[in-house]
């Protein structure tokens, strides 16, 4: 622990610790651009210089200086001021200084720090430098001539996201950052680079000319595109959310999201069901709560116990308990969350769960990939295999088909046979591995492989002091708190079917056939008109993920909430509201009358998601029947198009059109 | 010991640099090259570094780092995995510098022995010589000789029959001045885009491939085997202290005789050009400034050149520096801004564009030095030239910043008469007058 005295002030700062960061830990300020706590340090901007003693003359650059024992570091001497006017003057005599139309404007590191550390004039007479705008895709917005050169974007996609396609051109003043062949980036977690851009060069196209950031509302949220569980935040303008940026989470999502989850904003406006339908002679008919209500509450009391209530991939914990409560009050249990069929065992918990955490994937050394594509699964899971790939050297199997992962795996086929008779190489990478970890992806539940994969968590000796390598990859947000809740039935949708249910409450699910469950009335809740509501019988409008707080728990067993940011659009209201205004209508009024009741309702009952955080799963997994072998297929088709709300953006169709594909949508940069 | 007058020509260590005799395996033989390395080798890797400290070498490329001291820096026992490299810099771009070149095409076996010698002191695998991309005669040359060389066995296994083995490779480089900077050689070897590194990590911890290597110039890498063979009392008997040796002198410009020549160190620069270069174009009185160590490094009027001893601290005494040893010699005839001008236009060219400082500030230099030249600039313009030279000097990640700085600073230091004269020419006159 090395001791260093900055400003006179002596502190002692961890072993492999920079310059910066001994600063920062004595509460110092240190201007910085090219610097990122998570991207390989390149000292390029050279705003962070301060004096170290001992050392040359001359001011050094903290970010790439490492902190040694007896250092005298200054950040208030004049040499320091005068070489950080110096550099932003630099950085600004090429800037184009548009700040009033740029979006940028309100949350820029170099109009920030000009603030704060530059100049009050220029003293640049000549002409400024302009370059051309380059084509990155539908998330990137480019403004080039705002550029600094701090290669935060190069490192990020190269480091990060895999990607290596934004680099550099040529030299000197002449420096530009390109796409390759300004072709659309390839990345998933493109809009990243738009946040790790200190200035206006990369911006979100989507939300070009939108919105200044003073004028936003922020309000956190948890993501729900996937089961990771992202950390998010929502800037609203009035009712309406503008934008979704990441928030930390050293655990989840880092500081990063993906497009789909930054982007599917523009969703959350459009193709919204604001009003109840009925189908009336084969066709949706507009109609008002009183009468919508009537009939469920009718058609409830008609079916009795024959009720079924299928969760879509999207629900909060708190609506999945208040439909529970109106079915067992109707006798029934008939719940399933899984609307592809799935029939897996949910006996343990643990034995579906990312049991490694997605933090600790990252320190795995042989990791076997099980029918999954962690990339379009997961991509903030993909980006730490990634890390543990990069960072520690992990070898990656994969079982199941080619799949661009942005990172070396060795496919070893896609017969699921394969988990009963792995490969020697294989076998000899586990046996030396330390901490071995396996991935069973949606792909190989769907197959039936849980049973098998669960035999080589003793085979591998996944399960160690302090380590359980045995994962499962699950892709929708309320997966976990579904199976908590008991939305899983012994043989999966089938057994629902088996039941003929008179009535069934989709909610909010929009992946269910529309040819099964025949003969049920269908009720769909949800918020979007789509596929779900196009094959239902009535349709009650209820609120997006934005519109209510919620308890989500990710696929590692993390319980997080979200707030509540806007209100539900038109007659649409929150969906407890529903099943406790028709459990009136029925005289079983529901024991909640508020949300606080509800949520209290729903711990008291399940415990576990009452305490915020990992919850804890303790390792007890059912022997279950190896089931024969077979091909394992992906079920993700199109990564940005894999629910009803992402279905409605704009930005998410455009984004598969052009990265799906292929179509060029290029010279729409112009 | 202090300067001991001109170098004999038995005390010469570059007795092709003309190109007179040919520079093959035979003939280099004949000039003492590859004379029993077998025994110099015998000497030891500590005996051989210590000989080199001992002489006072000093490094040729232009920063004088003395070169044993370097040698020692390298791990004694490499690690498995990560062997030692050398890497010889013969990316000679500095305008001005011609040296590397003579060694290059004319005495190519100084520079593979001197490879091997070096190499193994510092427990090398291998060593790999990075040519500048337009020296297409002087790398055809070079790979000749080292093809010799293999055939001869002097390299790879068992080289020269010391019983230790070393392999040199030829790199050509692609034309960037900034590839002679260590780390961005290392970088540009390594097949990325040339540009320097930060330091620490140095070269000696972790250089290419991220293994310990030591980079030196041609120049002082050639001149080891004569050291080793005549012993390092010899060669520091050239010299003032300090600066002991012989170097090769590139005398350029408004001489009557331009060359390249092999001198004593601590030469005074009057004794220099009369003896090689044919005196001043049109006589001392016509001499304006001397750039005396290739363009990086500020010029120095002639009244201060004159007499002024040509070597390491001598130059710096002068505020400025030996460099290369490559002398641009400017007579009166000289449109003294317009040539420094044409200097920054140069680093604004070859500026990686890495750092922000030399990325915008040599730019930003060479157009306000264009106005100057046209003199259509405020007075105050110059005293914001010095203060722009001052805030890209020392804030860069490399030299280059430092090098595109310190022709205008001498320019300004030593010239602002000139410049303040042009100012008021070009504003009508009188201006000074009035000012008075």
């Amino acid at each position: 622990m090395p001791k260093v005295t900055v400003d006179g002030q002596e502190i002692e700062v961890p072993a492999g610790a920079t310059v910066l960061q001994a600063c920062e830990l004595a509460g110092k300020e240190i201007p910085r651009f090219c610097y990122h706590e998570r991207l390989s340090i390149a000292g390029n901007c050279r705003m962070c210089l301060v004096e170290v003693a001992p050392g040359p003359p001359k001011p050094q650059a903290s970010c790439a200086l490492p902190a040694a024992d007896n250092q005298v570091i200054r950040t208030d001497t004049a040499m320091v001021k005068k070489a950080r006017e110096g550099v932003m003057e630099f950085l600004l005599i090429n800037h184009p200084l548009d700040c009033p139309i740029c979006d940028q404007g309100g949350e820029c590191d170099l109009q920030d720090q000009a603030m704060a550390y530059g100049r009050s004039m220029s003293r640049f007479d000549e002409n400024k430098r302009s370059v051309d705008d380059k084509y990155m895709g539908p998330i990137i917005k480019t403004a080039m001539t705002r550029c600094i050169q701090c290669t935060r974007c190069v490192r990020f996609a190269e480091e990060v996201a895999g990607t290596p396609e934004v680099g550099l051109l040529y030299r000197g003043e002449d420096l530009q950052i390109t796409a390759y062949l300004e072709r659309a980036l390839t990345s998933e977690l493109s809009g990243n680079l738009a946040d790790l851009c200190p200035v206006g060069a990369l911006l979100q196209a989507p939300q070009s000319f939108e919105v200044r950031p003073w004028e936003l509302r922020k309000v956190p949220g948890i993501d729900v595109m996937d089961a990771v569980g992202s950390n998010i935040r929502f800037d609203l303008r009035g009712p309406q959310v503008m934008r979704i940026l990441p928030r930390i989470n050293e655990d989840v999502n880092e500081e990063w999201i993906s497009d789909k989850t930054r982007h599917h904003a523009d969703a959350l406006v459009r193709n919204r069901l604001d009003r109840p339908w009925v189908r009336v002679e084969g066709k949706l008919q507009p109609t008002d709560w009183a009468e919508a209500l009537q009939i469920l509450a009718d058609r409830l009391e008609d079916a009795g116990e024959k009720v079924a209530a299928i969760a879509g991939d999207l629900l909060d914990a708190e609506t999945m308990f208040a439909a529970k409560k109106l079915l067992e009050g109707q006798g029934s249990n008939l719940l399933e969350g899984r609307q592809g069929g799935m029939d897996y065992d949910v006996s343990s918990l643990s034995a579906v769960a990312f049991n490694s955490t997605i933090a600790g994937i990252e320190t795995a050394d042989v990791i076997l990939l099980v029918g999954s594509n962690p990339r379009w699964e997961a991509p903030l899971v993909n980006t730490r295999i990634r890390k543990a790939v990069n960072r520690g050297g992990a070898q990656v199997f994969a079982i199941g088909p080619m799949a661009d992962l942005a990172y070396p795996a060795t496919n070893i086929g896609d017969d699921l046979s394969l988990l009963g008779s792995l490969p020697q190489h294989v076998l000899n990478a586990f046996a030396s591995a330390e901490r071995p970890a396996v991935i069973v992806g949606p792909g190989a539940l769907a197959a039936g492989a849980l049973g098998a994969s669960l035999g080589l968590a003793n085979s591998l000796n996944l399960i160690r002091e302090g380590w359980n390598g045995f994962n499962v990859i699950h892709t929708a947000a309320s997966r976990m708190a579904g199976l908590l809740l008991g939305f899983a039935q012994p043989g999966g949708l089938a057994d629902v079917e088996a039941a003929a249910p008179k009535l069934v409450l989709l909610l909010g699910a929009d992946e269910v056939a529309p040819t099964r469950l025949p003969g049920a009335y269908k009720v769909y809740i949800g918020h979007h008109g789509d596929a779900g509501a196009r094959h239902a019988d009535l349709v009650l409008p209820a609120a997006a993920y934005t519109e209510k707080h919620g308890t989500w728990v990710n696929m590692e067993g993390r319980v997080q909430r979200g707030e509540k940011a806007s209100f539900p659009p038109g007659e649409a209201r929150e969906d407890w509201t529903i099943f406790r205004a028709v459990s009136d209508l029925l005289g079983r009024p529901l024991p909640f009358d508020r949300f606080d009741q509800l949520r209290a309702a729903m711990i008291a009952e399940v415990p576990a998601l009452g305490a915020d955080g990992l919850m804890d799963l303790p390792w007890s997994p059912p022997s279950l029947p190896v089931t024969p072998g077979g091909p394992v297929t992906l079920p993700i088709k199109d990564f940005y198009l894999t629910n009803s709300i992402c279905r409605a953006s704009p930005t998410m169709h455009r984004c598969s059109e052009e990265l799906i594909h292929g179509r060029t949508f290029a010279e729409a940069a112009e | 010991m202090g300067y001991t007058g001109p170098l004999a020509d038995k005390d010469r260590i570059f007795t092709n640099v003309y190109g007179f005799q040919s520079p093959d395996l035979k003939a280099a033989q004949a000039r003492g090259d590859w004379d029993n390395t077998k025994a110099l080798m015998a000497l030891g890797q500590d005996k051989i570094i210590d000989e080199i400290k001992a002489s006072g070498l000093r490094g040729r490329g232009g920063a004088g780092f003395p070169t044993g001291m370097k040698w020692s820096f390298m791990p004694k026992e490499p690690k498995p995995g990560k062997p030692n490299f050398l890497v010889i810099n013969a990316d000679e771009s500095e305008p001005g510098s011609c040296k590397d070149r003579e060694i290059l095409r004319h005495d190519p076996h100084k520079l593979v022995e001197g490879a091997l010698i070096a190499g193994f002191a510092m427990r090398a695998r291998a060593a790999y010589v990075y040519v500048r991309g337009e020296f297409i005669e002087e790398a055809a040359a070079l790979e000749r000789a080292v093809k010799e060389a293999y055939g001869a066995g002097l390299l790879g296994k068992n080289a020269a029959g010391s019983g230790y083995d070393y392999d040199l490779f030829v790199h050509r480089g692609a034309g960037a001045y900034i590839c002679g900077e260590e780390t961005a050689m290392l970088e540009s070897l390594e097949g990325k885009m040339g540009r320097p590194r930060l330091k620490p990590p140095f070269p000696a911890g972790a250089g290419l491939y991220g293994c310990p290597t030591t980079v030196n110039n041609v120049e002082s890498i050639a001149v080891v085997p004569t050291i080793l063979r005549r012993g390092a009392s010899w060669f520091a008997g050239f010299g003032n202290p300090k600066n002991e040796g012989t170097k090769l002198f590139q005398i350029s410009g408004h001489v009557n005789t331009p060359c390249v020549v092999e001198e004593t160190m601590s030469i005074s620069f009057r004794e220099l050009i009369e003896r090689h270069a044919g005196g001043i174009r049109g006589g001392w009185d016509n001499l304006l400034a001397v750039i005396p160590g290739g363009s990086s490094v500020p010029l120095v009027p002639a009244a201060e050149i004159m007499d002024a001893p040509m070597d390491f601290d001598g130059l710096k005494a002068l505020g400025s520096g030996l460099g290369t040893a490559a002398i641009i010699v400017m007579d009166k005839s000289t449109d003294i801004v317009r040539a420094i001008s044409r200097i920054s236009y140069f680093y604004k060219h070859e500026s990686c564009g890495q750092c922000t400082p030399c990325r915008e500030g040599t730019g930003w230099m060479w157009r306000i030095m264009e106005r100057l030249r046209e003199g259509e600039a405020s007075v105050d313009m110059i005293d914001r030239l010095h203060d722009v030279t001052k805030q890209v000097e020392g804030h860069t990640i490399c030299a280059l910043g430092d090098a595109a700085a310190w022709p205008i600073q001498g320019l300004i230091r030593h010239f602002r008469p000139e410049l303040e004269r042009r100012i008021a020419e070009r504003n009508g006159g009188g201006m000074l007058e009035a000012a008075e």
